[in-house]
């Protein structure tokens, strides 16, 4: 296996000494693959994501005056916003508790990027997934913890690859856009869980309004700090979470199998010619992504929320796609990524309780965090800096 | 495949030596076709009873025609006759070329079989849900010329969606304000800003389309909630703007059927209309639409002829911003009046669709959003008619039909080669 493992080592490896980056070998290298397979350097991978936020909150800011909101106010806001998100061990747990499932979606878009695809379809996975879940949650009675809470997991996680199965199977077999695909399956998705939380399969009894039946406690995942104080909803989930986003680095630095994907996403056409099958790995990479996100969407069911909602993803679908680009695509990027924007989350719930400033400027921050990742050179020109990094650069148009 | 194209080649007529894929496709679809002439007779026949009625004009039509009557079950029998010989005619030799026409045809009889279904025992008012279908299918008709006007310059539009939703807010605010004619100007020019900013990014910093597309799309989604709980909330003034009256064209709005369906409609319907012939003669019959036609297809050469491939680029892209900020304004001073968070539920992308579906060719596009404002309003219909379908079910087929589309199993259409691919000049 050490043979097929790629010359460029995994960036996070503690053994490899990151390769020297010059400007020339920037310009050779344009590409965001190019540069996700060499190495992080503090300029790509440390500054210019703190600057993309510092300068999307600063937007944020002006946005939130513009509508209507005293500067006063708006820098209270923003106060309550730090508060939520790092004010106390409450506020820092709720961080970790909206990060878990972000670390699995953020997963799921960074390995689809890996292999040259865009996976959209988080938002319709994690729904997907959060259903079996539940479903497997509550209609098992009397069995023991240790084999009911494995056994509601991995309904999530196969909720979630059937999912990711249906995109993955029509790029490869028809060349059908993923993007397209996923965006239709999401709305699929949501309409699918409002139809079955009213049918009498999933409908809790007496309600008439679309809310599933509750899990059994056994399917229940244990919390991590209620011995600290009770209200600390921080669960299990996030050690399943941390344990995703090792294998996904082991598996996609370690393996031949890592290594297919991302030699598919540098260049579908050479990975062909080196006798690798493109629709195999496209079909591989999507039922993966589709079990990462349903992994997510379980995990809300089975430790935070204890049964299925509409609505119950919340966008989280989507974030996954910032986290995975302000983490460059790399397992831990993406886990440092998915705690920021847990805060930003946390923090943006504490703002809009404690303020008049709505929850949904968080988004607006979280696409302009995207809007700075993905062209750094704006950013570059921002301040000033040196050397302007190489653009984003992922999909291939509608033909690949 | 080849093996027949090959052998046409040589004779000089029609071949009827079938290669294996062919065979293969002919029976799938033949296969298909009876499981529908199947559906119809033993699931749609034992339900019905009665006569099915389709109103054919309205109360205001100038002339008056009788609604059809047509016995339910027999209708049923015949319309499952018809598929069940189309399938068996695909089975047994296959339409070879004709395929995917036989079997579009096939599914629009299973429609037919649906529509006489759901209406055996009720009246279905036919004409007015062909008219919602005109009005249903402009959104998309705009959102998918949107992005013929960006990608036949090389430029990919993932953002239309952001666009339609930018351009529906803008357009109720200041219609509240300032009337909707001015509504309808501000959600062009917020369709426009929103395509500057993906003109930017793509041309200048070159990066990917698709990303900018998304992040468009999760701005506008974000600020048009922030502002709607901020603003409209707060002021409900603001959201309350007047809507287009349809105006009825003397004579032609007269006719029976097609008058009111193409000839009594707001001016955002007649702006479609307008666009869509602007656009076919501006893209096929004009210098401009030459460079911008060589610019999406092979930028290096056109560059090498002096055309500037960025100017072209954001002229296009700003367009076709332009046109999805006025798609928006259908949604809010089209219809309601008022703006909802996401409201435009998907139809950006489903533009998108009907862009693939229509070859990137105004007119092919604007026949694919029939296909899909049909879809859309025929679930509609569905579920005011006492049908036992869910209504969630019913819902899902624009997305159901977008994804068929997309996969290309309707056939598949070339997009222009440049498509998505950033230019740098060397």
């Amino acid at each position: 296996m050490s043979e097929q493992t790629p010359s460029t080592p995994g960036p996070s490896a503690p053994d490899a000494s990151p390769p020297v980056i010059t400007e020339e070998s920037l310009k050779q290298n344009r590409g965001f693959l190019q540069q996700l397979t060499t190495s992080v350097n503090w300029r790509a991978g440390i500054l210019i994501p703190f600057l993309s936020v510092v300068t999307a909150l600063l937007i944020g800011l002006v946005i939130i005056v513009l509508s209507g909101t005293p500067l006063s106010e708006a820098l209270e806001a923003y106060g309550a916003l730090l508060q939520g998100s790092v004010g106390s061990i409450k506020a820092i747990s709720e961080t970790l508790t909206a990060a878990t499932p972000l670390i699995l979606v953020g997963l799921s878009v960074a390995i689809a990027f890996r292999a040259g695809l865009f996976n959209i379809g988080g938002e319709g996975q994690m729904a997907i997934g959060g259903m079996f879940a539940v479903f497997v949650g509550f209609s098992f009675t009397g069995l023991p913890l240790i084999i009911h809470l494995p056994l509601a997991i991995v309904a999530g996680l196969i909720g979630g690859a059937i999912w990711g199965f249906v995109p993955g199977v029509l790029k490869a077999k028809t060349g059908a856009h993923e993007v397209i695909v996923t965006i239709m399956l999401n709305y699929i998705a949501i309409l699918l869980v409002g139809y079955l939380l009213k049918s009498s399969l999933f409908q809790r009894e007496g309600r008439s309004d679309p809310v599933s039946r509750t899990i059994e406690d056994s399917a229940a995942m244990p919390q991590l700090l209620d011995w600290i104080n009770p209200s600390m909803r921080i669960h299990f989930g996030l050690i399943i979470a941390l344990l995703a986003a090792v294998f996904i680095h082991w598996l996609l630095f370690r393996t031949t199998t890592g290594f297919e994907f991302r030699a598919v996403g540098a260049n579908p056409a050479a990975a062909r010619y080196a006798g690798m099958s493109v629709a195999r790995v496209y079909v591989m990479v999507m039922v993966i992504a589709g079990a990462l996100a349903g992994l997510a969407g379980g995990g809300q069911v089975l430790g935070v929320l204890e049964r299925v909602t509409p609505g119950f993803t919340a966008g989280v679908g989507f974030d996954g796609i910032a986290v995975a680009l302000l983490g460059r695509s790399n397992p831990a990027g993406v886990v440092a990524a998915a705690v920021l924007f847990g805060g930003l989350r946390a923090g943006g719930q504490q703002m809009q309780v404690s303020t008049d400033v709505g929850l949904d400027i968080i988004s607006v921050i979280q696409a302009l965090i995207i809007i700075f990742v993905a062209a750094p050179a704006l950013i570059s020109w921002i301040y000033r800096l040196k050397t302007p990094m190489a653009a984003t650069q992922i999909s291939k148009g509608w033909a690949s | 495949m080849t093996a027949a194209v090959e052998s046409y080649e040589v004779t000089g007529r029609k071949s009827k030596i079938l290669s294996r894929s062919q065979i293969r496709k002919a029976r799938i679809s033949g296969v298909a076709l009876f499981l529908m002439a199947a559906v119809i007779m033993l699931v749609l026949v034992p339900a019905v009873s009665g006569v099915s009625t389709f109103g054919i004009s309205t109360v205001t039509d100038f002339i008056q025609l009788s609604p059809i009557s047509v016995p339910s079950a027999g209708s049923l029998w015949i319309l499952a006759g018809v598929l069940a010989f189309l399938g068996a005619s695909q089975f047994m030799r296959g339409f070879q070329a004709k395929t995917t026409i036989f079997l579009g045809m096939g599914f629009g009889v299973f429609v037919l079989a649906m529509m006489v279904w759901a209406s055996a025992g009720q009246q279905f008012s036919l004409v007015s849900m062909l008219v919602a279908t005109v009005a249903r299918s402009t959104p998309i008709a705009l959102g998918a010329l949107s992005g013929i006007l960006c990608e036949r310059s090389g430029v990919v539009n993932i953002g239309i969606e952001g666009m339609l939703l930018g351009g529906a807010f803008t357009g109720v605010v200041m219609g509240s304000i300032l009337g909707g004619w001015i509504g309808l100007i501000a959600a062009t020019m917020t369709g426009g800003i929103l395509a500057l900013l993906l003109a930017v990014l793509s041309v200048n910093f070159r990066v990917d389309q698709i990303i900018i597309g998304v992040v468009i799309n999760i701005l506008v989604l974000g600020l048009t909630s922030f502002l709607t709980s901020q603003l409209l909330i707060k002021n409900p003034g603001l959201n309350d703007a007047p809507i287009f009256p349809a105006i009825k064209i003397p004579v032609l709005g007269d006719i029976p059927i097609i008058g009111p369906m193409f000839f009594n409609q707001t001016v955002i319907v007649y702006g479609m209309f307008l666009l869509v012939g602007l656009t076919t003669f501006f893209l096929f019959r004009t210098r401009w639409g030459l460079r911008t036609r060589s610019v999406g297809e092979n930028p290096k050469a056109a560059d090498s002829l002096g055309i500037s491939v960025a100017k072209v680029r954001y002229l296009s892209v700003i367009y076709g911003g332009m046109v999805g900020g006025f798609a928006g304004a259908w949604f809010t001073l089209g219809t309601v009046g008022r703006f909802d968070e996401g409201m435009t539920g998907g139809r950006g992308f489903i533009g998108l669709a009907a862009m693939i579906f229509g070859g990137w060719n105004p007119i092919g596009a604007f026949l694919a959003s029939l296909v899909f404002g049909f879809s859309d309003s025929l679930q509609q219909k569905f579920a005011v008619l006492d049908t036992p379908i869910p209504t969630e079910f019913l819902a899902m087929a624009p997305y159901l039909v977008t994804i068929i589309v997309v996969a290309g199993l309707v056939g598949r259409a070339r997009p222009p080669a440049a498509d998505g691919q950033p230019f740098e000049k060397q």
